[in-house]
């Protein structure tokens, strides 16, 4: 119930802020100044981020007895042991022996569904992403254990040789150029300094752009008025770069995410964020 | 075809012979291939076909750091240059009013796009067009004032629906799709990008 009212306090600074960037004179100066705007619109944002009432939806969803087997996930080992979910999320995607397979959040999430809780594959992932009155399980268990992971530093380590295959087919993915719009994940973000219309890139082939991009996923995006997490930010680029779909915690999807977990290694997580 | 079989053959007995712990790059090309085809799924207009590479498009996706040689860039922009269909009636400049909705529309070609719709451009997500419009992208080259500084001989209107066309023909590997020979815009919407462009009138020119 406290949800809507949340929303409408943050479409009505979305509003205040939209307005002044409308504002802004089109004259020869007006690049650096509705930038200006923008990044005061962003930092008015950060003020109160809705992802809170994620987190605790899945915070309880961790803690509650669910499915066939009526079991809660408080078993699930996400790599630091059975139940422990600090700090787990700053190191995945990682190998895990008992499903010979190197794993992100999410597809860990579904194997400790189908595995312990005795959801079929198909029940446990029949809603990737929320969209309003249908939400998504995966957004808000994503939200609540990427939240015990806040400020801790990003050490995806790739020991084991599947993590260094992922990570080396991940790389390969990045620069795959395909489709009718011969697009590329390194097409948008493989320099410094770029944007779309006025949007950002951060520059994911070196450091600082795959550490401030990488440690600010999940988030809750504004315009959507959802808790992202980085699943949908991969299956979302790939259908604007004209793809097929990216499978839901599909094997490309979690090599992907190897590769740009590893760049953000040693910076700070920091999510869930706040994006407009 | 048999040639690049008993490559791929070579390849795998030398990784054999070799012990190899890490993949070859041309192993870990094939694999992610294969891993992407089982990966993604046909939705909408875009299916698994759109995972079949053409030759630019596989020797373009490398890291910066493998440059490709001369002659082989060259040969990349041989081939699209001879790629391009010019239009039969000989116009090149459509209508710029036209061609400034192209250039904001960015619909087209995504699986959850209507395939019946015209496909946009979306000029403006990447290049700097009219001075009106200030929600532009730089990952191209600002195109302000293109037609004031170049002038509208037949020569720079045959350039500029070319680049439109196919913009490989000129720079191998370039960012910028290839809108006539991937089938994104149609003969008369170049036309009409092209006139946004040159035509005297059009904000872009002003």
């Amino acid at each position: 119930m406290k949800r809507p009212l949340v929303r409408l306090g943050l479409r009505a600074r979305l509003l205040a802020a939209g307005a002044l960037i409308v504002l802004v004179p089109a004259a020869p100066s007006f690049s650096q100044s509705a930038v200006d705007e923008i990044a005061k619109y962003r930092q008015q944002l950060q003020d109160g981020n809705p992802a809170e009432l994620w987190e605790a939806r899945g915070e309880a969803l961790w803690k509650t007895k669910r499915g066939p087997k009526n079991v809660s996930m408080e078993a699930c080992d996400l790599g630091k042991g059975a139940g422990v979910v600090k700090g787990a999320y700053a190191e995945l995607p990682r190998y895990f022996a008992d499903a010979d397979r190197v794993m992100d959040l999410e597809t860990r999430l579904v194997h400790c569904m189908t595995t312990q809780q005795g959801f079929s594959f198909a029940e446990a992932t029949k809603r990737p992403f929320g969209a309003g009155a249908s939400r998504s399980d995966f957004e808000a268990l994503a939200a609540w254990i990427t939240s015990e992971s806040k400020g801790v530093t990003m050490n995806v380590a790739l020991a084991h040789p599947k993590e260094r295959e992922a990570y080396q087919l991940g790389e390969k993915m990045f620069y795959f150029r395909g489709g009718p719009h011969d697009f590329a994940c390194a097409t948008c973000h493989g320099e410094t300094g770029k944007r779309i219309r006025l949007q950002d890139l951060p520059n994911l082939t070196e450091k600082a752009g795959a550490q401030l991009a990488y440690t600010t996923w999940p988030a809750y995006r504004v315009s959507q008025g959802e808790l992202r997490t980085f699943q949908w930010r991969l299956n979302d680029c790939y259908r604007q770069q004209r793809f097929p779909e990216l499978k839901f915690t599909s094997d490309a999807s979690i090599a992907l995410t190897a590769f740009l977990a590893h760049n953000a290694n040693g910076a700070a997580f920091n999510a869930p964020a706040i994006k407009r | 075809m048999n040639s690049r079989r008993s490559t791929r053959a070579i390849l795998a007995i030398a990784a054999v012979a070799a012990g190899c712990a890490s993949m070859s790059d041309q192993e870990a090309s094939q694999k992610a291939l294969q891993l992407m085809k089982a990966s993604f799924s046909e939705r909408g207009q875009a299916k698994l076909d759109r995972l079949d590479q053409d030759e630019a498009q596989r020797l373009c996706s490398k890291p910066p750091s493998h440059e490709l040689s001369k002659e082989t860039s060259a040969r990349i922009e041989k081939e699209n240059l001879a790629s391009i269909r010019y239009p039969a009636d000989g116009k090149l400049i459509g209508d710029w009013k036209s061609g400034e909705r192209i250039a904001q529309n960015g619909q087209g070609k995504q699986f959850n796009d209507d395939p019946k719709r015209p496909s946009g451009a979306n000029c403006y997500a990447c290049h700097q067009l009219s001075r009106q419009e200030i929600s532009f992208g730089t990952i191209g080259p600002s195109l302000y004032q293109y037609g004031k500084l170049r002038g509208t001989s037949e020569a720079i209107q045959r350039y500029t629906y070319g680049k439109v066309y196919n913009s490989q023909g000129f720079t191998a590997c370039s960012n910028m799709p290839r809108f006539g020979h991937n089938g994104i815009l149609t003969e008369q919407q170049m036309k009409d990008v092209t006139a946004l462009l040159l035509d005297p009138e059009s904000p872009v020119n002003k």
